[in-house]
């Protein structure tokens, strides 16, 4: 272990914005890939459900 | 087939559909322990560089995610090729499943690599050939996925994104190898098949993790994302839908 406290941690000898942005952006990224595939899931099945239950709003054919 | 396995079986979605559904919690349950464990080793085992500094740490971060981003392109194409040699419809759909996954790698392979330039080389960015021939795969990919968009025939969008992303996996090799064919600021391989790794092996052990765990992110991501295509491109029955639930449907209309 080579860090004494917290805020040295977070420091990162210096280089704390460039090594906290790269981590920060790349778990961004995956936690918004995972909660789009989330929305588009729902929106799929719902779209599905709609199609089995109802004839009546097929009017868009 | 003389293999004895009815691979056809397995090859259409509606066994592909709950296949996929069962395995998607456990690559991400491993995809969220090994990154635990990866970051762990990175920034509490691992030692500081002795000529980068702390800056190196970004190292389990870009390198995994850059590896992904050549990783899942070739895969990619091999969907799109099979898919093209046996006009398979589910190959076509894991070939699009991947594309936005890999996009996605390639960007923060070009943004994390951008943060290490900066404070190693002062630059975020130089035209070499490493920097340019990852920038041009991210083109690729976007290539890849607007092409498919643009058409709305989903049997040819199929067939010219495959052609496209098959004629582009050249460039796989020109991005690996660049460091040895051109003289180029970014650094030479620190891991390689031939010489081992120059790194110390807690730094690897760190940097092999999150690779691993970045696949298992993306499995999971792509598999969840091939559902969501099954169920958009083919109208066929909602086949997760318990029995019951089917009939309470029936029985509501």
């Amino acid at each position: 272990m080579q860090w004494d406290s917290a805020s040295e941690f977070f420091a990162m000898g210096g280089y704390g914005v460039y090594v906290w942005t790269s981590y920060v952006v790349t778990a961004l990224c995956m936690v918004w890939e995972v909660m789009a595939l989330w929305r588009r899931r729902a929106a799929a099945r719902a779209e599905h459900r709609a199609m089995l239950i109802g004839d009546t709003d097929e009017t868009a054919a | 087939m003389s293999t004895g396995i009815n691979w056809a079986k397995y090859s259409s979605p509606q066994a592909l559909y709950p296949l996929a559904g069962r395995l998607i919690p456990w690559f991400a349950c491993v995809a969220v322990a090994l990154m635990g464990v990866g970051l762990y080793m990175g920034f509490f085992v691992a030692p500081t560089d002795f000529q980068q500094g702390e800056a190196y740490r970004i190292i389990f971060v870009h390198v995994p995610a850059a590896w992904m981003s050549m990783f899942l392109y070739v895969v990619m194409a091999v969907w799109a090729g099979i898919g093209l040699g046996l006009n398979a419809r589910p190959s076509f759909m894991m070939a699009q499943a991947i594309a936005p996954t890999g996009a996605m790698f390639t960007f923060l392979a070009l943004l994390t690599g951008a943060m290490w330039g900066k404070p190693t080389w002062g630059a975020w960015w130089v035209w070499d050939a490493r920097l340019t021939s990852e920038l041009i795969l991210l083109f690729q990919y976007a290539g890849v996925m607007l092409l498919r968009t643009s058409i709305d025939d989903v049997r040819r969008a199929d067939r010219s994104s495959a052609v496209f992303a098959l004629v582009g996996v050249v460039n796989v090799p020109i991005i690996y190898f660049s460091v040895q064919w051109w003289n180029t600021l970014h650094q030479g391989a620190s891991v390689s098949m031939s010489t081992g790794s120059k790194m110390a092996a807690t730094m690897l052990a760190a940097m092999l993790l999150m690779t691993l765990a970045f696949w298992m992110y993306s499995i999971a991501v792509i598999l969840s994302r091939v559902r969501c295509i099954m169920v958009e491109r083919e109208s066929l029955p909602v086949w997760e839908e318990k029995p019951a639930a089917i009939q309470k449907i029936a029985e509501a209309r």
